[in-house]
Protein backbone atom coordinates (compact mmCIF):
# COMPACT_ATOMS: atom_id res chain seq x y z
CA UNK A 1 0.00 0.00 0.00
CA UNK A 2 1.58 3.25 -1.16
CA UNK A 3 0.91 6.22 1.07
CA UNK A 4 1.78 9.46 -0.71
CA UNK A 5 3.08 12.28 1.48
CA UNK A 6 0.87 15.23 2.37
CA UNK A 7 2.15 18.71 1.59
CA UNK A 8 2.85 19.08 5.32
CA UNK A 9 4.89 15.85 5.29
CA UNK A 10 6.90 17.13 2.34
CA UNK A 11 7.48 20.48 4.08
CA UNK A 12 8.65 18.70 7.25
CA UNK A 13 11.09 16.64 5.21
CA UNK A 14 12.44 19.70 3.39
CA UNK A 15 12.94 21.56 6.68
CA UNK A 16 14.88 18.59 8.05
CA UNK A 17 17.20 18.68 5.02
CA UNK A 18 18.14 22.35 5.39
CA UNK A 19 21.74 22.16 6.60
CA UNK A 20 23.20 24.07 9.50
CA UNK A 21 25.87 25.82 7.45
CA UNK A 22 29.52 25.20 6.81
CA UNK A 23 30.67 26.76 10.09
CA UNK A 24 29.46 26.26 13.65
CA UNK A 25 26.25 28.18 14.34
CA UNK A 26 26.21 29.68 10.86
CA UNK A 27 22.71 28.51 10.00
CA UNK A 28 21.26 28.88 6.54
CA UNK A 29 19.60 31.76 4.68
CA UNK A 30 16.55 30.44 2.90
CA UNK A 31 13.99 31.96 0.55
CA UNK A 32 10.58 30.27 0.45
CA UNK A 33 8.49 30.79 -2.68
CA UNK A 34 4.83 31.73 -2.59
CA UNK A 35 2.41 28.86 -1.88
CA UNK A 36 3.47 25.39 -0.78
CA UNK A 37 7.13 26.28 0.02
CA UNK A 38 5.83 28.64 2.73
CA UNK A 39 4.82 25.53 4.73
CA UNK A 40 8.51 24.78 5.40
CA UNK A 41 8.56 27.63 7.95
CA UNK A 42 6.06 25.69 10.09
CA UNK A 43 8.52 22.86 10.82
CA UNK A 44 11.54 24.21 12.68
CA UNK A 45 14.17 21.62 13.55
CA UNK A 46 15.39 21.76 17.18
CA UNK A 47 19.00 22.87 17.44
CA UNK A 48 19.06 24.40 13.97
CA UNK A 49 18.31 27.95 12.96
CA UNK A 50 17.55 29.08 9.48
CA UNK A 51 16.85 32.68 8.58
CA UNK A 52 14.02 33.26 6.16
CA UNK A 53 14.51 35.87 3.44
CA UNK A 54 11.48 37.50 1.85
CA UNK A 55 12.39 39.24 -1.40
CA UNK A 56 10.29 42.32 -0.63
CA UNK A 57 12.96 43.36 1.85
CA UNK A 58 12.92 41.24 4.98
CA UNK A 59 15.37 38.87 6.69
CA UNK A 60 14.21 37.01 9.79
CA UNK A 61 10.64 36.49 8.66
CA UNK A 62 8.50 35.00 11.42
CA UNK A 63 5.09 33.31 11.42
CA UNK A 64 1.78 34.97 10.68
CA UNK A 65 0.59 37.30 13.45
CA UNK A 66 -2.40 36.50 15.65
CA UNK A 67 -5.76 37.59 14.27
CA UNK A 68 -6.18 41.31 14.80
CA UNK A 69 -2.40 41.86 15.09
CA UNK A 70 -1.79 42.19 11.32
CA UNK A 71 0.41 45.11 10.27
CA UNK A 72 0.17 45.65 6.52
CA UNK A 73 3.53 47.45 6.57
CA UNK A 74 5.01 44.03 7.41
CA UNK A 75 4.18 41.57 4.65
CA UNK A 76 5.82 38.71 2.76
CA UNK A 77 6.31 38.15 -0.95
CA UNK A 78 2.79 36.74 -1.13
CA UNK A 79 1.50 40.03 0.33
CA UNK A 80 0.33 38.32 3.54
CA UNK A 81 0.91 39.84 6.98
CA UNK A 82 3.91 38.26 8.74
CA UNK A 83 6.12 39.01 11.75
CA UNK A 84 9.83 39.70 12.17
CA UNK A 85 12.02 37.65 14.53
CA UNK A 86 14.87 38.91 16.73
CA UNK A 87 17.93 39.42 14.52
CA UNK A 88 15.80 40.42 11.55
CA UNK A 89 16.25 43.40 9.27
CA UNK A 90 14.54 45.47 6.59
CA UNK A 91 16.20 46.61 3.35
CA UNK A 92 15.25 47.96 -0.07
CA UNK A 93 14.62 45.92 -3.18
CA UNK A 94 18.02 46.41 -4.81
CA UNK A 95 19.76 45.11 -1.67
CA UNK A 96 17.27 42.27 -1.42
CA UNK A 97 18.07 41.10 -4.93
CA UNK A 98 21.79 41.68 -4.41
CA UNK A 99 21.43 39.04 -1.69
CA UNK A 100 19.74 36.75 -4.21
CA UNK A 101 21.77 37.45 -7.35
CA UNK A 102 25.00 37.76 -5.41
CA UNK A 103 24.85 34.18 -4.14
CA UNK A 104 24.14 35.03 -0.49
CA UNK A 105 20.93 32.99 -0.28
CA UNK A 106 21.83 29.38 0.53
CA UNK A 107 18.61 27.76 -0.64
CA UNK A 108 15.68 28.89 -2.74
CA UNK A 109 12.63 26.64 -2.42
CA UNK A 110 10.07 27.00 -5.19
CA UNK A 111 7.01 25.40 -6.72
CA UNK A 112 7.04 24.30 -10.36
CA UNK A 113 4.88 23.43 -13.34
CA UNK A 114 7.70 21.38 -14.87
CA UNK A 115 11.23 20.37 -13.93
CA UNK A 116 13.53 18.79 -16.52
CA UNK A 117 16.18 16.12 -16.08
CA UNK A 118 18.83 18.71 -17.01
CA UNK A 119 17.68 21.03 -14.20
CA UNK A 120 15.62 23.40 -16.35
CA UNK A 121 12.64 24.89 -14.51
CA UNK A 122 9.28 26.20 -15.77
CA UNK A 123 7.20 27.84 -13.07
CA UNK A 124 6.00 31.25 -14.21
CA UNK A 125 3.86 31.16 -17.34
CA UNK A 126 0.99 28.98 -18.53
CA UNK A 127 -0.79 29.25 -21.87
CA UNK A 128 -3.89 31.44 -21.68
CA UNK A 129 -5.20 34.99 -21.84
CA UNK A 130 -4.01 36.11 -18.40
CA UNK A 131 -1.12 38.59 -18.36
CA UNK A 132 2.22 36.92 -17.59
CA UNK A 133 3.74 37.54 -14.14
CA UNK A 134 7.25 36.50 -13.10
CA UNK A 135 7.98 38.13 -9.74
CA UNK A 136 11.37 37.16 -8.34
CA UNK A 137 11.53 33.57 -9.61
CA UNK A 138 14.08 34.14 -12.39
CA UNK A 139 16.41 36.00 -10.02
CA UNK A 140 16.12 33.32 -7.35
CA UNK A 141 16.99 30.44 -9.67
CA UNK A 142 19.86 32.42 -11.20
CA UNK A 143 21.36 33.47 -7.90
CA UNK A 144 20.62 31.11 -5.01
CA UNK A 145 23.34 28.58 -4.23
CA UNK A 146 20.83 25.71 -4.20
CA UNK A 147 17.41 25.52 -5.80
CA UNK A 148 14.95 22.97 -4.45
CA UNK A 149 11.55 22.35 -5.98
CA UNK A 150 8.50 21.12 -4.06
CA UNK A 151 5.75 19.30 -5.94
CA UNK A 152 2.52 18.62 -4.02
CA UNK A 153 1.90 15.78 -6.48
CA UNK A 154 4.49 13.92 -8.54
CA UNK A 155 2.21 14.08 -11.62
CA UNK A 156 -0.42 16.64 -12.63
CA UNK A 157 -4.13 16.06 -12.03
CA UNK A 158 -4.59 15.04 -15.67
CA UNK A 159 -1.73 12.53 -15.33
CA UNK A 160 0.78 14.67 -17.24
CA UNK A 161 4.37 14.39 -16.02
CA UNK A 162 5.78 17.31 -14.04
CA UNK A 163 9.27 15.82 -14.08
CA UNK A 164 10.17 15.65 -17.75
CA UNK A 165 13.02 15.14 -20.19
CA UNK A 166 12.66 18.74 -21.50
CA UNK A 167 10.24 21.46 -20.38
CA UNK A 168 7.76 22.62 -23.01
CA UNK A 169 6.41 25.54 -20.94
CA UNK A 170 8.26 28.90 -20.91
CA UNK A 171 11.45 28.52 -18.86
CA UNK A 172 12.26 30.30 -15.61
CA UNK A 173 15.91 29.26 -15.72
CA UNK A 174 18.30 26.83 -17.37
CA UNK A 175 19.98 23.99 -15.51
CA UNK A 176 19.19 25.54 -12.13
CA UNK A 177 17.29 22.97 -10.03
CA UNK A 178 19.34 20.79 -7.69
CA UNK A 179 16.65 18.69 -6.02
CA UNK A 180 12.95 17.84 -6.25
CA UNK A 181 10.72 16.87 -3.33
CA UNK A 182 7.38 15.32 -4.33
CA UNK A 183 4.68 13.36 -2.53
CA UNK A 184 6.38 10.18 -3.73
CA UNK A 185 10.13 10.76 -3.82
CA UNK A 186 13.19 12.93 -3.32
CA UNK A 187 15.19 13.25 -6.52
CA UNK A 188 18.59 14.86 -6.98
CA UNK A 189 19.34 16.44 -10.34
CA UNK A 190 22.92 15.53 -11.19
CA UNK A 191 25.09 16.01 -14.28
CA UNK A 192 24.27 12.38 -15.09
CA UNK A 193 20.52 12.90 -14.73
CA UNK A 194 17.88 12.17 -12.09
CA UNK A 195 18.91 10.16 -9.02
CA UNK A 196 16.22 9.06 -6.58
CA UNK A 197 17.56 9.34 -3.04
CA UNK A 198 14.36 8.57 -1.14
CA UNK A 199 10.87 7.35 -1.91
CA UNK A 200 7.71 6.40 -0.05
CA UNK A 201 7.42 2.87 1.26
CA UNK A 202 5.57 0.36 -0.88
CA UNK A 203 6.25 2.12 -4.17
CA UNK A 204 8.18 0.13 -6.75
CA UNK A 205 10.91 1.53 -8.96
CA UNK A 206 8.72 0.72 -11.97
CA UNK A 207 5.76 2.63 -10.55
CA UNK A 208 7.89 5.70 -9.90
CA UNK A 209 9.43 5.45 -13.37
CA UNK A 210 5.95 5.34 -14.93
CA UNK A 211 5.05 8.58 -13.14
CA UNK A 212 8.26 10.33 -14.22
CA UNK A 213 8.93 11.64 -17.72
CA UNK A 214 12.69 11.06 -17.69
CA UNK A 215 15.00 8.15 -16.82
CA UNK A 216 15.69 7.54 -13.12
CA UNK A 217 18.70 6.12 -11.34
CA UNK A 218 18.30 4.90 -7.76
CA UNK A 219 20.80 5.83 -5.04
CA UNK A 220 22.04 3.31 -2.51
CA UNK A 221 19.95 5.08 0.16
CA UNK A 222 16.88 4.20 -1.82
CA UNK A 223 17.62 0.57 -2.47
CA UNK A 224 16.90 -0.32 1.16
CA UNK A 225 13.36 0.96 0.73
CA UNK A 226 13.00 -0.84 -2.58
CA UNK A 227 14.06 -4.13 -1.05
CA UNK A 228 11.42 -3.73 1.65
CA UNK A 229 13.82 -3.62 4.61
CA UNK A 230 12.78 -0.13 5.65
CA UNK A 231 9.14 -0.39 4.69
CA UNK B 1 16.87 77.98 3.71
CA UNK B 2 16.22 74.63 2.13
CA UNK B 3 12.71 73.42 2.88
CA UNK B 4 11.21 70.72 0.66
CA UNK B 5 7.94 70.52 2.56
CA UNK B 6 4.73 71.49 0.73
CA UNK B 7 1.44 71.90 2.55
CA UNK B 8 -0.95 70.05 0.23
CA UNK B 9 -0.72 67.24 -2.30
CA UNK B 10 -2.62 69.33 -4.83
CA UNK B 11 -0.08 72.16 -4.56
CA UNK B 12 2.80 69.71 -4.88
CA UNK B 13 1.57 68.02 -8.07
CA UNK B 14 0.42 71.31 -9.63
CA UNK B 15 3.97 72.65 -9.34
CA UNK B 16 5.69 69.73 -11.08
CA UNK B 17 6.49 70.31 -14.77
CA UNK B 18 7.82 66.77 -15.13
CA UNK B 19 4.30 65.43 -14.55
CA UNK B 20 3.07 65.62 -18.15
CA UNK B 21 1.50 63.47 -20.84
CA UNK B 22 3.85 60.67 -21.89
CA UNK B 23 6.02 60.94 -18.76
CA UNK B 24 7.81 57.93 -17.27
CA UNK B 25 6.65 57.61 -13.66
CA UNK B 26 8.15 55.34 -11.00
CA UNK B 27 5.66 54.34 -8.30
CA UNK B 28 6.95 52.78 -5.08
CA UNK B 29 5.36 49.91 -3.20
CA UNK B 30 5.02 46.13 -3.22
CA UNK B 31 1.46 44.87 -3.07
CA UNK B 32 -0.27 47.47 -0.93
CA UNK B 33 2.78 48.15 1.29
CA UNK B 34 4.55 51.45 0.68
CA UNK B 35 2.36 52.60 -2.21
CA UNK B 36 1.98 56.41 -2.24
CA UNK B 37 -1.79 56.08 -2.59
CA UNK B 38 -2.83 59.61 -1.67
CA UNK B 39 -0.23 61.08 -4.02
CA UNK B 40 -1.39 58.84 -6.88
CA UNK B 41 -5.02 59.73 -6.33
CA UNK B 42 -4.14 63.42 -6.43
CA UNK B 43 -2.28 62.91 -9.72
CA UNK B 44 -5.35 61.14 -11.15
CA UNK B 45 -7.13 64.46 -11.11
CA UNK B 46 -4.57 66.00 -13.48
CA UNK B 47 -6.05 63.92 -16.32
CA UNK B 48 -2.65 62.99 -17.73
CA UNK B 49 -2.45 60.60 -20.67
CA UNK B 50 -0.09 57.94 -21.98
CA UNK B 51 2.07 57.66 -18.88
CA UNK B 52 4.58 54.82 -18.65
CA UNK B 53 4.29 53.56 -15.10
CA UNK B 54 7.06 51.47 -13.53
CA UNK B 55 5.91 49.64 -10.40
CA UNK B 56 6.27 46.09 -9.11
CA UNK B 57 2.56 45.31 -9.32
CA UNK B 58 -0.32 46.70 -11.36
CA UNK B 59 -2.57 47.79 -8.53
CA UNK B 60 -5.46 46.07 -6.84
CA UNK B 61 -9.05 47.05 -6.14
CA UNK B 62 -9.85 50.54 -7.41
CA UNK B 63 -7.52 52.56 -5.18
CA UNK B 64 -3.89 53.67 -5.50
CA UNK B 65 -2.27 52.66 -8.79
CA UNK B 66 -5.51 51.00 -9.93
CA UNK B 67 -7.27 54.38 -9.80
CA UNK B 68 -4.66 55.82 -12.19
CA UNK B 69 -5.25 52.87 -14.54
CA UNK B 70 -9.01 53.25 -14.26
CA UNK B 71 -8.77 56.95 -15.11
CA UNK B 72 -7.10 56.02 -18.40
CA UNK B 73 -3.84 57.81 -17.60
CA UNK B 74 -1.50 54.88 -18.29
CA UNK B 75 -0.38 53.68 -21.73
CA UNK B 76 2.24 51.21 -20.56
CA UNK B 77 3.01 49.26 -17.38
CA UNK B 78 6.50 48.03 -16.60
CA UNK B 79 6.28 45.55 -13.73
CA UNK B 80 7.21 42.08 -12.47
CA UNK B 81 3.88 40.80 -11.21
CA UNK B 82 0.66 42.31 -12.61
CA UNK B 83 -1.48 39.32 -11.63
CA UNK B 84 -1.98 39.91 -7.89
CA UNK B 85 -5.31 39.11 -6.28
CA UNK B 86 -7.72 41.94 -6.99
CA UNK B 87 -5.70 43.28 -9.96
CA UNK B 88 -8.96 43.50 -11.88
CA UNK B 89 -8.68 46.89 -13.56
CA UNK B 90 -5.29 46.08 -15.06
CA UNK B 91 -6.47 42.67 -16.26
CA UNK B 92 -9.48 44.24 -17.98
CA UNK B 93 -7.34 46.85 -19.75
CA UNK B 94 -4.84 44.17 -20.76
CA UNK B 95 -7.55 41.84 -22.11
CA UNK B 96 -9.04 44.73 -24.08
CA UNK B 97 -5.62 45.57 -25.59
CA UNK B 98 -5.79 49.04 -24.06
CA UNK B 99 -2.47 48.89 -22.22
CA UNK B 100 1.03 47.79 -23.12
CA UNK B 101 2.85 45.48 -20.66
CA UNK B 102 6.58 44.94 -20.17
CA UNK B 103 7.28 42.08 -17.75
CA UNK B 104 10.63 42.36 -15.96
CA UNK B 105 12.04 39.91 -13.39
CA UNK B 106 11.70 41.57 -10.00
CA UNK B 107 15.43 41.79 -9.24
CA UNK B 108 16.19 43.04 -12.74
CA UNK B 109 13.51 45.70 -12.31
CA UNK B 110 15.09 46.80 -9.02
CA UNK B 111 18.60 46.86 -10.45
CA UNK B 112 17.51 48.71 -13.62
CA UNK B 113 16.07 51.42 -11.38
CA UNK B 114 19.09 51.44 -9.06
CA UNK B 115 21.42 51.67 -12.07
CA UNK B 116 19.35 54.55 -13.43
CA UNK B 117 19.82 56.42 -10.19
CA UNK B 118 23.51 55.58 -10.04
CA UNK B 119 24.46 56.68 -13.55
CA UNK B 120 25.03 53.17 -14.90
CA UNK B 121 23.43 52.88 -18.37
CA UNK B 122 23.28 49.08 -18.50
CA UNK B 123 24.48 45.97 -16.73
CA UNK B 124 24.72 42.22 -17.17
CA UNK B 125 22.72 39.73 -15.12
CA UNK B 126 22.35 35.96 -15.25
CA UNK B 127 18.66 36.40 -14.45
CA UNK B 128 16.44 35.34 -17.33
CA UNK B 129 19.16 33.95 -19.60
CA UNK B 130 17.66 31.38 -21.96
CA UNK B 131 14.08 32.40 -21.11
CA UNK B 132 11.46 34.30 -23.13
CA UNK B 133 12.25 37.45 -21.12
CA UNK B 134 15.76 37.60 -22.57
CA UNK B 135 14.62 37.39 -26.19
CA UNK B 136 16.15 40.07 -28.38
CA UNK B 137 18.57 41.19 -25.68
CA UNK B 138 22.34 41.25 -26.01
CA UNK B 139 24.05 38.42 -24.11
CA UNK B 140 27.64 37.90 -23.11
CA UNK B 141 29.71 35.23 -21.46
CA UNK B 142 31.85 36.09 -18.43
CA UNK B 143 33.99 33.40 -16.77
CA UNK B 144 32.00 30.62 -18.41
CA UNK B 145 28.56 31.86 -17.43
CA UNK B 146 25.95 33.53 -19.65
CA UNK B 147 24.49 36.94 -18.87
CA UNK B 148 21.82 39.20 -20.34
CA UNK B 149 22.36 42.92 -20.82
CA UNK B 150 19.66 45.02 -19.20
CA UNK B 151 19.23 48.78 -19.63
CA UNK B 152 18.83 51.22 -16.75
CA UNK B 153 15.53 52.97 -16.12
CA UNK B 154 15.55 56.76 -15.71
CA UNK B 155 12.24 58.44 -15.08
CA UNK B 156 10.71 61.89 -15.20
CA UNK B 157 9.01 61.53 -11.83
CA UNK B 158 9.21 59.15 -8.86
CA UNK B 159 6.28 58.89 -6.46
CA UNK B 160 7.24 57.45 -3.09
CA UNK B 161 5.86 56.79 0.37
CA UNK B 162 7.95 57.37 3.51
CA UNK B 163 7.57 57.19 7.25
CA UNK B 164 9.39 60.29 8.50
CA UNK B 165 11.11 63.22 6.84
CA UNK B 166 12.86 66.40 7.89
CA UNK B 167 12.88 69.64 5.90
CA UNK B 168 15.97 68.57 3.97
CA UNK B 169 14.14 65.51 2.63
CA UNK B 170 15.99 62.88 4.63
CA UNK B 171 13.65 59.88 4.79
CA UNK B 172 12.94 56.74 6.76
CA UNK B 173 10.47 54.03 5.80
CA UNK B 174 8.02 51.77 7.65
CA UNK B 175 9.12 48.10 7.81
CA UNK B 176 8.71 46.25 4.49
CA UNK B 177 6.96 49.31 3.03
CA UNK B 178 10.52 50.42 2.20
CA UNK B 179 10.73 48.04 -0.82
CA UNK B 180 11.22 49.99 -4.10
CA UNK B 181 10.84 53.47 -2.58
CA UNK B 182 14.52 54.31 -1.84
CA UNK B 183 15.83 53.20 -5.25
CA UNK B 184 13.02 54.95 -7.10
CA UNK B 185 13.76 58.16 -5.20
CA UNK B 186 17.22 58.06 -6.81
CA UNK B 187 16.16 57.46 -10.40
CA UNK B 188 13.93 60.36 -11.43
CA UNK B 189 14.36 63.99 -12.44
CA UNK B 190 11.75 64.90 -9.82
CA UNK B 191 10.99 62.86 -6.72
CA UNK B 192 7.73 63.54 -4.89
CA UNK B 193 7.12 61.92 -1.51
CA UNK B 194 4.09 61.47 0.67
CA UNK B 195 5.33 61.21 4.25
CA UNK B 196 3.44 60.04 7.32
CA UNK B 197 5.11 62.45 9.70
CA UNK B 198 7.46 65.41 9.44
CA UNK B 199 10.11 65.62 12.15
CA UNK B 200 12.65 68.30 13.00
CA UNK B 201 15.63 66.15 12.21
CA UNK B 202 16.05 62.53 11.09
CA UNK B 203 19.04 61.17 12.99
CA UNK B 204 21.87 60.92 10.41
CA UNK B 205 22.55 57.25 11.21
CA UNK B 206 18.90 56.42 10.60
CA UNK B 207 18.51 58.17 7.25
CA UNK B 208 17.63 55.62 4.54
CA UNK B 209 17.16 58.06 1.67
CA UNK B 210 19.44 61.12 1.93
CA UNK B 211 17.66 64.35 1.11
CA UNK B 212 19.67 64.89 -2.07
CA UNK B 213 17.31 62.43 -3.81
CA UNK B 214 14.08 64.15 -2.77
CA UNK B 215 12.48 67.17 -4.50
CA UNK B 216 9.18 67.88 -2.73
CA UNK B 217 7.08 66.19 -0.03
CA UNK B 218 3.78 66.42 1.81
CA UNK B 219 2.78 65.15 5.26
CA UNK B 220 -0.23 62.82 5.02
CA UNK B 221 -0.54 61.63 8.65
CA UNK B 222 -0.38 58.16 10.15
CA UNK B 223 -2.68 55.56 8.65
Amino acid sequence: MVKALSSEDIARRVARDIPNGAYVNLGAYVNLGIGMPMLVADYPVPGREFVLHSENGLLGMGPAPAAGEEDMDLINAGKQAVTILPGGSYFHHADSFAMIRGGHIDISILGAYQVAANGDLANWALPGPKPPAVGGAMDLVAGARQVWVMLATHVAKDGAHKIVERCDLPLTGLNCVHRVYSDLAVIDITPKGLVVTDMVAGLSAEELEAKTGAPLAFAESCRALLSGRAA
Amino acid sequence: MIDKRVSTLADMVADCPDLRDGAIVLIGGFGDAGVPEKLIETICELGLRNLTVVSNNAGSGDYGLASLLKAGCVGKMVCSFPRSAGSIIFEELYAAGKIELEIVPQGTLAERIRAGGAGIPAFYTATGFGTPLAQGKETREFDGRHYVMERAIRADVALIHARTADRWGNLTYPKTARNFNPIMAMAAATTLAEVRRFVDNVAPEEVVTPGIFVTRMVEIGER
